[in-house]
């Protein structure tokens, strides 16, 4: 390694991260780390059946166990008005059942024990009478007139069926439908998924008999909202709960909701007055925590024969499981979907959406998405490659036809949203040339010639991320703003305090930079805190790419606000007038005389040792951010594979990711979270599935039947960049959490299209295995 | 995922090692690399009431070929197996499968007669040894007996292994002269069970095939010989329509279930595909070798 | 049931009475203290919780604490000697190989159990050291980097210190 030229950390700068220190040396600190004296622990005895009612439940077997505390039960907790849960979309989720379990996994009793292991060999001794029901676990058949009731609780609720939701204009895109010279459709299922972060969910709660005051440690990925949801569900003064969300090993939207888990495990330390632990193992984790995905689709375009969109229209069905429970804004009950005429001018869309209940797993968490942002990403872009196989066109031109032209930002589209900027014909050029798309179209065609099969697939994804603005978007009613409280100490030293929440994604070093950027101050002498309700302000968190578009302006706006007040004691110490003063790169000096001028270290001194007249002592202040719009980033991926027609093995040779997330803070951090977001889009697009059998088991329970890639089947990516700044974001940056994960499943999927599409195959749903593909090839008398 | 309580013995020799089993019984079960048995352990799949820990008994830690004899110890480990440079030059088969089982860290600590004894159809060394035309010696405290590969499995997760034996030596009939094998495995990513593996072994002589030995992982109740595969190349120069032939043989042999992994009519394709590919691959490498 | 064990952990002696069914893992956590090893799976799958087991990395998660009696265990609080780094996690830093870190232990003692065997591995061979690994992070791009930059260290100087029990 050379030794680097150190850096102060100014946008642009690749510093390394600063959290990076304590993790090497296995020193992080993540919730099943902690330790409380008289700590007591808590295991899940979750439901074997998909549907079946309770006739009893038997616990004295259990608690007669030495070192059991306690058994907490549904009736236990119905009791206290905690058995049922509200959740964040609105409907009601059981915490431990009471009538009947509506899915394999769910939490049927508690046990707390002085010892995990005996809580765990308790657990087995329940004993718990079950009626077992018929189990519905396809949505549309949940939907036929007698099919299996899975809410027969709720009152009014005579279906299965969850919502109706609309966007765009109907009888607009009829109308372009009916001028259509040619109509191509899909039908298409994004399948269920799950974001499996390595360290699954888990809480220590700790409240005290003698105070009240509840500490929760919890993998949280929104720990304030968090802190008010435990207000409303558990009935807790909000002012003594304090949040604590410690280092989180990944998140990807699994800890966005609320989990029974944590219910219990607070309730019971309410009860007992002791600390209760209660951590996941990896089963729980999939069968019972957030899913995403599980959208049944139809897609169809209407287009001109020489490859012209007029207009777009989706059906969808949505299987929400047995609660709806999606993590989304409460308004928009398919999430932002309707995002999803893409990179395209389409002047008219619409889209229909549907939810249904089924004997499964509840969820619909934003995984590594914008809420939903996935889905309709991958719908275009598939319905994108099936025109171009219709109308013989090659992919990359049919894209380029209809991509929204830079002049004709901002955009507003057929549903509604108003684009920030994009230059979708520069990113994919870039793709192409990096990739070498005119040789590897040759090679094709002759491999074909051959008997060989290689396919090119594209995506030309469009993002929509960072939300507010919070007057359209809330989560369970709270606004989505996020916040920003900075402080510089008399040293020159500050401390960043943030409502968001890190899970990975490097916050400690990127928002630093931002400070860095706008004081001067080193990045390396900003300490950014996050996780702490109690020490942090208020902020909806950290998912659906919203940190740095939301968070990171709250950071510059709360600097800038420092800054304005550091010019005027700069113009105190100068003795100039303060509109007479300039700001760069951390020195405040007087405009035609460089020579005059003080360090942001000298001005923090002076804040608290030699101010102007009148000024109110310190350097700190505090924003709240409400963004004005989201903020589009965008990119284009291109992927070869070459296939195996005796097994149907697709191997990925290349894949070249162009990406435009506006100004990039930290260019290796960027290039980070590109890489992990390609790998999870290749794992959803080759092997990551929870799928279940007809009497409802779930058949991805643990990693061995939920596959994640390794570094063996990942392929190497190929990185690029254009940087298209947001107009609206106070400095440009647009998020990249997520983009990969939203825009590489439909190149993967296309690629193997783009390697049989000539034999006839238009489509293969994920995970696209080799026994899917064989199978497709053996249909049309391809395979070996 | 946790445990539930039980006994546990950790014997130093072979003897120590069969008194337990003898006195436990049906009570006990045998540990050696855990790496199949430790997850089911803790999914509480099995709840043995006393563990027999054989790490500790070196005397079953081996591998040495004399007398015409490959003799393999119950404990050698797979990645002893993978890094032996005698295996790889001779039994191809045994190298190529040995670097395939589980992933790079689970094979520090399993073992091959560890997994035999497991008897999991999808399992690669009951393939490996079914090609090898191997023998197994089982012991107990009253005695050993040999059993060939071919008749020690018994259905899934079953084998002729009874409570109060173990499985003490692994043997397989040296290969010599011009020989070549390989280890073909389909798995969806590393560390995954096989969808299907097919293990050959080839002895050649004088351009024909002097024995030929085709094992089936993953496509039946337990691992499988291909007999009329094998049957079927014998004394033939092996040329691709005698390979196709033998493959079309291996793939009817085969008794795959449908299931997430694949169809039936995809998993015999792929038996066919890597029968024929696995030859050749053998053919190779027996021509290449002394 | 309890069962007394000896080993020596990161270099010192440890005597602790275990049940047979304690995992390792659980033992190193819960017993030592030594948090760093980290449990992301029940099947042996992810590898966070791999450790050395007299210089082999094991994942810790599937050996019985009683295993571990007369053995020499290293964990990853034993990669930095003498308050300096370990070249492996100079350049899991410096090439940005982890993000959330919880993978970041047991990727660096597969790396260091790799490097130990073969000091200057290609891509293809890290990618297959490490494949009992599973990061959700990264990737893994920057990981395979981290190992040829450690390995370039590695080679630059000659006296590493190496950790107790290793070479395998």
């Amino acid at each position: 390694m050379a030794t680097e030229t150190p850096l102060k950390g100014f946008i642009g700068e690749s510093i390394k991260r600063k959290e990076d220190d304590r993790f090497i040396q296995g020193k992080g600190n993540y919730v099943d780390d902690i330790v409380l004296p008289g700590m007591l622990h808590m295991s899940i005895l979750r439901s074997p059946f998909a549907h079946a009612r309770i006739k009893s439940i038997k616990a004295d077997a259990a608690q007669a166990v030495p070192g059991v505390v306690a058994v907490v039960t549904g009736d236990l907790l119905a009791q206290h008005k905690l058995a049922w849960m509200p959740t964040l979309s609105g409907d009601t989720q059981a915490v431990l059942a009471t009538d009947k379990v509506r899915f394999q996994g769910q939490e049927v009793a508690c046990v707390i024990a002085t010892d995990p292991y005996v809580a765990r060999d308790a657990a087995q001794l329940i004993e718990v009478d079950y009626d077992v029901l018929p189990a519905v676990v396809d949505p549309y058949q949940a939907l036929e007139p007698g099919a299996p009731l899975v809410r027969d609780e709720k009152e009014g609720q005579s279906s299965n069926h969850i919502y109706h939701w609309e966007a765009g204009d109907k009888a607009k895109t009829e109308q372009a439908f009916a001028r259509a010279e040619r109509v191509v459709s899909l039908e298409t299922f994004y399948p269920r998924c799950h974001p499996s972060p390595v360290e699954t969910c888990g809480i220590v709660a700790d409240i005290s008999p003698v105070t009240g005051n509840a500490t929760i440690y919890m993998t949280s990925q929104a720990p304030h909202a968090h802190r008010t949801l435990f207000a409303i569900v558990a009935g807790l003064p909000e002012e003594k709960i304090r949040i604590l969300s410690p280092d989180i090993g990944g998140g990807f939207g699994n800890k966005v909701p609320i989990y029974p888990g944590y219910v219990v495990a607070t309730a019971a330390s309410l009860l007992l007055g002791k600390p209760v632990k209660w951590v996941e193992d990896r089963s729980e984790n999939l069968i019972s925590t957030g899913f995403a995905r599980d959208y049944h689709m139809k897609g169809e375009l209407a287009v001109t024969n020489d490859g012209r969109m007029l207009g777009l229209r989706v059906k969808m069905l949505s299987d929400n499981g047995a609660f709806y429970a999606d993590a989304q804004p409460s308004k928009f009950r398919a999430g932002l979907f309707h995002i999803v005429t893409g990179s395209y001018d389409i002047p008219a869309a619409h889209v229909e959406t549907d939810g249904a209940y089924t004997n499964k797993a509840p969820g619909g968490v934003a995984y590594r998405c914008s809420f939903r942002v996935t889905e309709a990403s991958y719908l275009i872009e598939r319905l994108v490659e099936t025109a171009a196989i219709d109308l013989k066109m090659d992919p990359a031109e049919l894209r380029s036809k209809n991509f929204i032209r830079p002049e004709q930002f901002p955009y507003t589209s057929a549903t509604g949203f108003d684009y920030d900027s994009g230059q979708y014909e520069k990113a994919l050029r870039l793709a192409l040339e990096k990739a070498g798309y005119d040789e590897l179209r040759k090679e094709q065609a002759e491999k074909r010639k051959r008997g060989e099969l290689m396919g090119i697939g594209l995506a030309s994804f469009t993002e929509v991320v960072g939300a507010g603005p919070g007057k359209h978007f809330d989560i369970a009613g709270l606004r989505m703003f996020d916040s920003a409280e900075l402080r510089v100490h008399p040293t020159g030293k500050a401390i960043l305090k943030l409502g968001v929440k890190s899970q990975g994604q490097g916050h400690e070093t990127t928002f630093a930079q931002i400070v860095t950027e706008e004081l001067g101050i080193p990045a390396v002498d900003v300490m950014v805190q996050e996780g702490d309700t109690d020490n942090t302000p208020y902020g909806l968190g950290t998912y659906a790419s919203r940190s740095t578009p939301v968070g990171g302006a709250a950071t510059a706006m709360v600097s800038r606000k420092l800054r304005d007040k550091a010019k005027k004691i700069a113009a105190h110490l100068l003795e100039a007038s303060e509109a007479d003063i300039d700001f760069d790169h951390g020195k405040f000096f007087v405009q035609g005389a460089p020579s005059k001028s003080k360090t942001i270290q000298e001005i923090a001194f002076a804040a608290y040792t030699n101010l102007p007249d009148g000024m109110e002592a310190g350097l700190e202040g505090v924003t709240y951010y409400d963004p004005p719009n989201f903020t589009y980033p965008f990119g284009t991926y291109l992927v070869v594979v070459d296939i195996d027609r005796g097994t149907g093995q697709a191997k990925v040779r290349r894949m070249i990711a162009v990406d435009d997330c506006g100004v990039r803070i930290n260019p290796m951090i960027v290039e980070g979270q590109i890489h992990g977001g390609l790998a999870e889009g290749f794992g959803i697009a080759f092997m990551q599935l929870i799928t279940f059998d007809e009497e409802g088991n779930c058949l991805g329970s643990n990693f061995t039947d939920y596959l994640l890639p390794t570094s063996w089947e990942t392929p190497n990516f190929e990185t690029y960049e254009t940087v298209t700044p947001s107009p609206h974001h106070p400095i440009g940056a647009k998020g990249i959490g997520e983009s990969a994960t939203v825009g590489s499943p439909a190149a993967f999927v296309n690629a193997v299209i783009d390697a049989v599409a000539h034999l006839g195959i238009k489509n293969i749903d994920m995970p696209v295995t080799s026994d899917k593909i064989w199978s497709a090839l053996h249909e049309v008398g391809a395979a070996e | 995922m946790l445990p539930a309580p039980f006994e546990y013995s950790a014997p130093e020799t072979m003897d120590e090692a069969l008194d337990l089993l003898d006195a436990l019984g049906d009570e006990s079960k045998v540990l050696a690399g855990g790496q199949s048995l430790i997850p089911l352990l803790k999914l509480r799949f099995a709840s043995p009431a006393h563990l027999v820990d054989v790490n500790r008994v070196a005397e079953l830690d081996f591998l040495d070929e004399h007398d015409g004899v490959l003799r393999i110890g119950p404990l050698f480990r797979h990645k002893a197996a993978e890094r032996s440079g005698m295996l790889a030059s001779k039994y191809a088969v045994i190298a190529e499968a040995a670097r395939q089982v589980a992933d790079p860290i689970v094979r520090n600590r399993g073992t091959v007669g560890g997994s035999l004894a497991h008897a999991d159809p999808a399992g690669d060394w009951g393939s490996v040894m079914l090609a090898l035309d191997a023998e197994f010696v089982l012991r107990s405290k009253r005695g050993s007996r040999t059993i060939r590969a071919r008749d020690f499995f018994s259905g899934p997760f079953s084998s002729a292994l009874k409570s109060n034996e173990l499985l003490v030596e692994i043997r397989v009939p040296a290969a010599d002269g011009r020989k070549g094998g390989s280890y073909l495995k389909l798995e969806r990513k590393v560390g995954d069970f096989a969808t299907v593996a097919v293990a050959v072994h080839l002895q050649m002589d004088d351009g024909k095939v002097k024995s030929a030995g085709i094992g089936l992982t993953a496509v039946g109740p337990q691992n499988l010989k291909a007999d009329r595969a094998e049957a079927a190349l014998k004394g033939r120069a092996l040329d691709d329509a005698t390979i196709k032939e033998a493959a079309a043989l291996a793939a009817a042999a085969a008794e795959p279930k449908a299931d997430n992994r694949g169809s039936v009519d995809y998993k015999r394709n792929v038996v066919r595909v890597f029968t024929e590919r696995g030859l050749r691959r053998a053919r190779e490498r027996a021509q290449g070798g002394a | 049931m309890g069962r007394s064990i000896s080993l020596t952990v990161n270099g010192e002696m440890v005597t602790a009475d275990v049940e047979p069914r304690l995992l390792l893992v659980h033992f190193i956590r819960e017993r030592l203290r030594l948090t760093g090893t980290h449990i992301g799976c029940d099947t042996s799958h992810c590898g966070a919780c791999i450790v050395l087991l007299d210089g082999v990395p094991v994942k810790s998660c599937a050996v019985l604490a009683v295993q571990a009696d007369g053995r020499q265990l290293t964990s990853v609080e034993a990669l930095a000697a003498g308050g300096k780094l370990h070249p492996i996690q100079a350049a899991f830093k410096q090439e940005h190989g982890l993000q959330c870190g919880f993978c970041t232990p047991g990727m660096m003692m597969s790396s260091f159990a790799l490097l130990a065997d073969n000091p200057d591995p290609d891509e293809e061979e890290i990618r297959w050291a490490l494949s009992g690994n599973i990061c959700r992070c990264t990737g893994y791009v920057n990981i395979v980097k981290a190992v040829r930059a450690a390995s370039a260290q590695m080679k630059l100087s000659a006296a590493v210190p190496i950790p107790v029990g290793a070479g395998s």
